[in-house]
């Protein structure tokens, strides 16, 4: 009764947004081979490589949170110029083509590469073709939008809690995890679900950096581009349970996150 | 449609991604107005059974041709139009030492092969399994430029690619594999039913197997027929 109502053009525009999202899945669900689904999730092959993808996505999550949070601090107190700069390059992983993002990563840590020829000369540590490096990828391409979305977070924060625990003599740590942290709940969990997101569907830095090879670093987007040309069907199976095994995930973290103490 | 001579008629090749360097070549020498779609052939093959619109198609194996004839999607027979040989791709030089199949095998040896979905793929395990050796892989490429990549970046030391990659990659160094372990890649190409211009494909099909287009293709690294 109180809320105005939404002019219709915007409604239709609305609606056709849906249908550019509703339709291609509608589009899978259709022609998915359901008789083949049951084979396809006992398969060994399909749990190797869907618990790879969600061990990689989670664990890029927690370093994306760990890294990422006291970045968008940072990026919230900074100014000016410095602040544009720092931006810029936090969020230059969103534009950049993943596959040049992966050539980027080889170059920093691949064998040859800035930091990755001093730990194979030093420590004989490789970090391509690993699940560390798949890891690494995940974590390059969807750390950006946890910084963002904290970042949001923080520019739109109530100092003033902050300010009172610090009058009553609350060290600057103490204030980080005992006010802040809380206040920031909303943002930190919408930015830890579009970076874990982003992560769980990584394909092109996870190719070029990680390679692919199941049980190591074949991620589902990985196993999904390689089966679509041989096997279509095991594709579109593959790509239905990580859809499944995402919306289970994104309700069941919601509640958790969100729902009333 | 397709004789014209005010213009080039335009014409839609989709080839196996080895075939660009040549392929681009013959369109130059022809003054075609050719558009090319250069990727994997099993990409390629999903591309056109879902209803790609493409005048010709080359294949880098006749199991993915016979995949689309069998799809009622080729017109006429298709032709063999050149072969390709496997070589050892390995970085410039050849730093690790490596002299033939069996090294691949060596511990510590990182190795990428394309994928066995991957033409590329399949043969370097025919070749593999003919030399009776076994490769643990770092990567299986989805794509033979990934193996390519991948080893003139250095991250790589070894892979076995198409002789024709190497001679046109010109970043890493090939390593003959004798007849008796070696796969010969036959490439066949044939006009689509549905072509748009169906002139242009058979004149672009007949420039390819003429001795001007088997010039190129050889000049390319490939074996002529």
């Amino acid at each position: 009764m109180s809320r105005a109502r939404i002019p219709a053009p915007l409604t239709a525009l609305a609606a056709i947004g849906l249908l550019l999202f509703l339709l291609p899945l509608v589009g899978l669900v259709i022609r998915a081979p359901w008789n083949q689904v049951g084979p396809a999730l006992i398969a060994p092959e399909t749990a190797t490589t869907l618990g790879l993808s969600i061990f990689c996505s989670i664990t890029a999550t927690v370093v994306a949170l760990v890294l990422g949070i006291p970045l968008a601090l940072v990026l919230s107190r900074t100014t000016g110029t410095l602040r544009g700069v720092l931006r810029a390059l936090t969020t230059l992983p969103m534009v950049l083509p993943p596959v040049v993002g992966g050539v980027a990563l080889l170059l920093a840590f691949g064998r040859r590469g800035l930091i990755g020829g001093v730990l194979n000369q030093a420590f004989g540590i490789q970090i391509p073709f690993t699940t560390t490096a798949a890891v690494i990828a995940e974590t390059f391409v969807a750390m950006p939008f946890l910084v963002i979305a904290v970042e949001g977070g923080l520019r739109a924060l109530d100092h003033r809690y902050e300010e009172a625990a610090r009058a009553l003599g609350a060290s600057s740590w103490k204030v980080f995890a005992r006010v802040t942290i809380p206040l920031l709940r909303p943002a930190i969990f919408s930015g830890a679900v579009l970076c874990w997101a982003r992560a769980l569907g990584e394909f092109g830095a996870t190719i070029t950096f990680a390679g692919n090879l199941p049980g190591r670093t074949q991620t589902v987007p990985l196993a999904v581009y390689v089966a679509l040309e041989t096997r279509p069907e095991g594709a579109i199976v593959l790509s239905l349970i990580l859809l499944v095994v995402s919306l289970a995930i994104l309700i069941g973290l919601r509640d958790r996150w969100l729902g009333e103490p | 449609m397709s004789c014209g001579v005010s213009g080039p008629s335009p014409v839609t090749v989709f080839a196996a991604a080895s075939l660009q360097p040549p392929f681009d070549k013959i369109a130059r020498q022809m003054h075609v107005n050719a558009t090319f779609n250069y990727a994997g052939t099993q990409t390629l093959t999903a591309q056109l059974t879902q209803g790609a619109q493409a005048d010709v198609f080359a294949s880098a194996d006749t199991a993915h041709m016979k995949t689309l004839q069998d799809a009622g999607l080729i017109a006429g027979t298709p032709q063999v139009f050149a072969h390709n040989r496997l070589e050892i791709a390995v970085e410039r030089g050849n730093p690790k030492g490596i002299h033939a199949l069996s090294d691949l095998a060596r511990p510590g040896l990182v190795v990428v092969l394309a994928d066995p979905s991957v033409p590329a793929g399949k043969y370097a395990q025919q070749a593999l399994a003919k030399a009776n050796v076994t490769v643990h892989p770092a990567s299986l490429e989805p794509q033979v430029t990934g193996v390519l990549s991948k080893i003139a970046l250095g991250e790589a030391d070894a892979g076995i690619v198409y002789v024709s990659d190497i001679a046109t990659s010109g970043k890493v160094d090939g390593l003959l594999i004798p007849d008796s372990q070696n796969v010969i890649a036959d490439y066949p190409i044939a006009a689509l039913k549905n072509a748009q211009y169906k002139g242009a494909a058979s004149d672009f099909i007949g420039f390819v197997l003429s001795p001007e287009g088997q010039a190129i293709l050889k000049g390319a690294g490939f074996v002529g027929v």
